[in-house]
């Protein structure tokens, strides 16, 4: 019954990212949502490998994997970030709507 | 249930709450520097999830890089595009928001209910433990070596970027501004003529 438990907090973690990067206006908040959700998909694969596959854990070196390319997307992410804030002077989303149609 | 089990089940119930009590702060706050910090605390407490997981090297590389790397990064970005404004205020967002709460709620039941009625084959072989970081290298260098290769070359990608998105654009053609040269103030007095004499 424990791996349910796990589970579902993942799943719990997930909705409140999406939630988070649908809504929020200020646009840090939308990189740190996506942080949520990467960790919401981390406790699923570290659950997974704990119940599932314990002897050769293949899940957490997939976790690892994540973690890092969660923090090469989070440095590219704030870069973006400080480039636009540099040409727009402000970190609305709703200005932000250069693509919009 | 034994002791073991049962401060395992209090910890976990512990360590969900704060997890799901500090990202509803990062996604509902106003103040985005509380966010910033709820989110560290969340971080936190997915790392203590790892540990009740037997991942002692996971949650570690957890705190290291995501406490320490990730989230630093972001109350710099935080610090750097500070600007004090009230967003403009948009008729009727609580229509979008509330629509978006109830898409969210219905992911949340959707994988809740495939979790709940799924039959999971749960292993009975002995868990890794205190040797999962020993096992974990082993899948680096050998079924897991490209992707690790690949890992490291798309931090090298990562970080040229972000340096060439970052850094400051040098305009070369303003216009230097001549300053006064610093004088000191001084008693006004006749400037002695040193060596000057007639010429005959």
């Amino acid at each position: 019954m424990q791996l349910e438990y796990f589970l579902l907090l993942a799943a719990a973690l997930f909705s409140i990212g999406v939630y988070g990067l649908v809504s929020s206006r200020n646009v840090i908040r939308v990189l740190m949502s996506i942080e949520l959700m990467l960790n919401a998909v981390n406790i699923n694969l570290m659950a997974f490998s704990n119940y599932l596959d314990p002897a050769e854990i293949k899940g957490q070196v997939f976790a690892v994997f994540v973690i890092t390319i969660a923090a090469a997307e989070a440095a590219v992410g704030l870069a973006i970030v400080l480039s636009i804030y540099r040409n727009r002077d402000t970190v609305d989303m709703e200005q932000f709507n250069l693509l919009k149609w | 249930m034994n002791l073991a089990e049962g401060v395992q089940l209090v910890t976990l119930a512990i360590l969900g709450l704060m997890m799901v009590a500090s990202a509803l702060g990062v996604v509902l706050l106003s103040n985005i520097v509380y966010s910033a910090f709820l989110l560290a605390l969340t971080f936190i407490s997915v790392s203590g999830l790892y540990i009740l997981l037997n991942a002692g090297f996971v949650a570690a590389a957890q705190v290291l890089v995501y406490v320490g790397a990730v989230n630093v990064l972001i109350l710099f970005g935080i610090m750097l595009v500070n600007k004090d404004e009230d967003f403009a205020e948009i008729e009727n967002a609580w229509i979008g928001k509330t629509a978006t709460a109830a898409v969210c709620a219905g992911i949340f039941g959707l994988i809740s209910t495939m979790v709940l009625s799924h039959p999971w084959a749960i292993s009975t072989a002995p868990a890794a433990g205190d040797k999962a970081i020993e096992v974990i290298g082993q899948h680096f260098f050998s079924d897991y070596l490209l992707p690790f290769e690949l890992a490291s070359v798309l931090l090298l990608i990562a970080l040229v970027g972000a340096i060439i998105l970052a850094r400051r654009e040098f305009i070369p053609d303003m216009p230097v501004v001549e300053q006064e040269a610093l004088t000191l103030p001084e008693r006004p007095r006749e400037l002695v003529a040193a060596g000057i004499r007639d010429e005959d």
